[in-house]
């Protein structure tokens, strides 16, 4: 068990420096990159917001019901919804839910290339498919992913404003000075650190068990299921790394 | 000419081709025949660096291929047009798409430049008004007519074809052998194909390669082919009822 985990290991750092290697025609990577951003950002902007409001909507009615007490003041139920919104909702669950939707789209997109020969097209015309398939995917999800987290914040944070007002848990103003209490920017630099490391992660391991996938449509699925299943198992440890790293 | 000397490769313990020594020449079609696991595809894939061979070499004309790294692969790549067994069509991409991909990647042609080149390569396999259709929603046939267009849109000196009519009626079957049989002789290409189809034997063999259990067995030509005494060349062509009245007339 332990050499086969070493095996992947090492063949996923030999692909992530193949994906590394300059790109043969750089316009082309570019349009590539712009198709990317629209595959694997904007087509998940739908999802990110109605997963957001409905988070920062229960976020805000459970930490009211935890802080029913008149000795802590109102406006902490908005405080408190912020600070797990920005420090961990946001950017770990919403790139846990991107590394479902996106990282079994990379797999299942690649796995097939490779079983019905395309990546070996590639390769015979003296093009790098790593370059090619797995490269602009990672620069744009890099790009797109903060954004998308971004607006995920805004949006929970307006959804517990949202549930917080409609229930009568919390008035209006209570909250929007909660949100505003004690901000630290350095809190959102650590939020988008974590969903540049996730989204680095959610495509190339993806795209390596894409990439590698042997068969037919049996193994594409298999691959597609171990893409999630090992990329969300890295922003776990990765969120720890980080959370060590960059808090403690 | 495309040269393998020697040529060994192995899967874990199981030897799949053993020391082949095989010439393909320049202007013929070059078949390579041989029963199904025989080892004629991943002899293929060996030629076109596919596959990592473990001894011996592949030479094109006088360049060794076989010691070259990827990036000094790739020039020899360009010159290097291959047609899949599935046709290996790129799905995201249109059909002109496809034709056009190698030239943006490797030329500065204009798309102007790049749209006559595909309607061309289009022509020369008997294909118009399927530019801006997808490879979904065109025929197995006309797949691997693309696959053609869109291999010798670099205009390769070596063409390689994995077995370029499988699953196809006769028919089209043979309007495919003869067009690759024509685009050799017109643009004087060195084209390796691997077939088990005996009619593209007899229709296109200029020069036949017999794989028998990774070993090269056998080699002659469409007119020697049905004359030999060899008893496994022999039990692979005359399978059919087909091919053993054939050789009764």
């Amino acid at each position: 068990m332990i050499s086969g985990f070493l095996f992947h290991i090492g063949r996923y750092i030999l692909l992530i420096r193949q994906v590394f290697k300059r790109p043969e025609k750089q316009s082309i990577y570019f349009r590539q990159i712009l198709i990317e951003i629209e595959n694997l950002g904007l087509d998940s902007l739908a999802i990110v917001a109605f997963v957001s409001v409905f988070m920062g909507a229960v976020l805000c009615i459970q930490m009211a019901f935890n802080m029913d007490t008149p000795l802590i003041p109102l406006y902490t139920i908005g405080f408190a919804t912020r600070q797990s919104v920005v420090l961990e909702f946001s950017p770990t669950i919403i790139s846990l839910i991107l590394a479902g939707k996106v990282g079994s789209r990379i797999s299942s997109e690649i796995g097939t290339m490779r079983v019905t020969e395309q990546i070996d097209a590639l390769e015979i015309m003296g093009i790098n498919p790593t370059t090619y398939l797995i490269f602009p995917k990672i620069v744009a999800s890099m790009f797109i992913n903060p954004i998308l987290i971004m607006l995920s914040m805004i949006l929970a944070v307006a959804g517990g404003w949202l549930a917080g007002s409609l229930t009568g848990l919390v008035p209006s103003s209570e909250y929007v000075y909660g949100i505003k209490a004690f901000f630290e920017v350095y809190d959102i630099y650590y939020a988008l650190i974590k969903s540049v490391v996730f989204a680095f992660l959610i495509v190339s391991i993806s795209g390596y068990h894409g990439f590698y996938t042997k068969g037919g449509a049996l193994e594409v699925g298999a691959a597609s299921t171990k893409g999630v299943v090992h990329s969300t198992m890295a922003i776990i440890v990765f969120n720890l790394i980080l959370t060590k790293l960059l808090l403690a | 000419m495309i040269e393998a000397s020697n040529v060994s490769k192995s899967f874990g313990d199981h030897l799949v081709l053993d020391g082949i020594s095989v010439k393909f020449e320049t202007g013929k079609c070059n078949l390579i025949i041989g029963q199904s696991g025989s080892g004629k595809t991943v002899l293929m894939k060996c030629l076109v660096g596919l596959y990592e061979i473990d001894n011996g070499r592949v030479m094109y004309d006088d360049r060794i291929f076989s010691r070259m790294s990827f990036d000094e692969m790739k020039v020899i790549r360009q010159e290097l047009g291959m047609l899949f067994q599935g046709g290996a069509l790129f799905d995201s991409m249109t059909v002109e798409e496809n034709i056009v991909f190698p030239l943006s990647m490797f030329t500065n042609q204009s798309p102007e430049e790049k749209r006559e080149r595909a309607n061309f390569c289009l022509s020369k396999v008997n294909l118009e008004n399927v530019n801006k259709l997808r490879p979904a929603e065109i025929s197995g046939g006309m797949k691997k007519r693309v696959a053609i267009a869109r291999a010798i849109a670099m205009n390769p000196k070596y063409l390689f074809c994995d077995e370029p009519n499988s699953g196809l009626d006769p028919h089209t079957a043979n309007v495919i052998d003869n067009l690759i049989s024509e685009l050799t002789k017109e643009y004087n290409m060195t084209t390796v194909i691997n077939t088990h189809d005996m009619n593209s034997v007899i229709e296109i063999g200029d020069k036949i390669s017999y794989i028998y259990k990774g070993k090269l067995w056998w080699e002659g030509n469409k007119d020697t082919i049905l004359e030999s005494d060899n008893p496994e060349l022999n039990e692979f062509v005359f399978a059919t009822e087909l091919t053993r009245k054939l050789k009764q007339k």
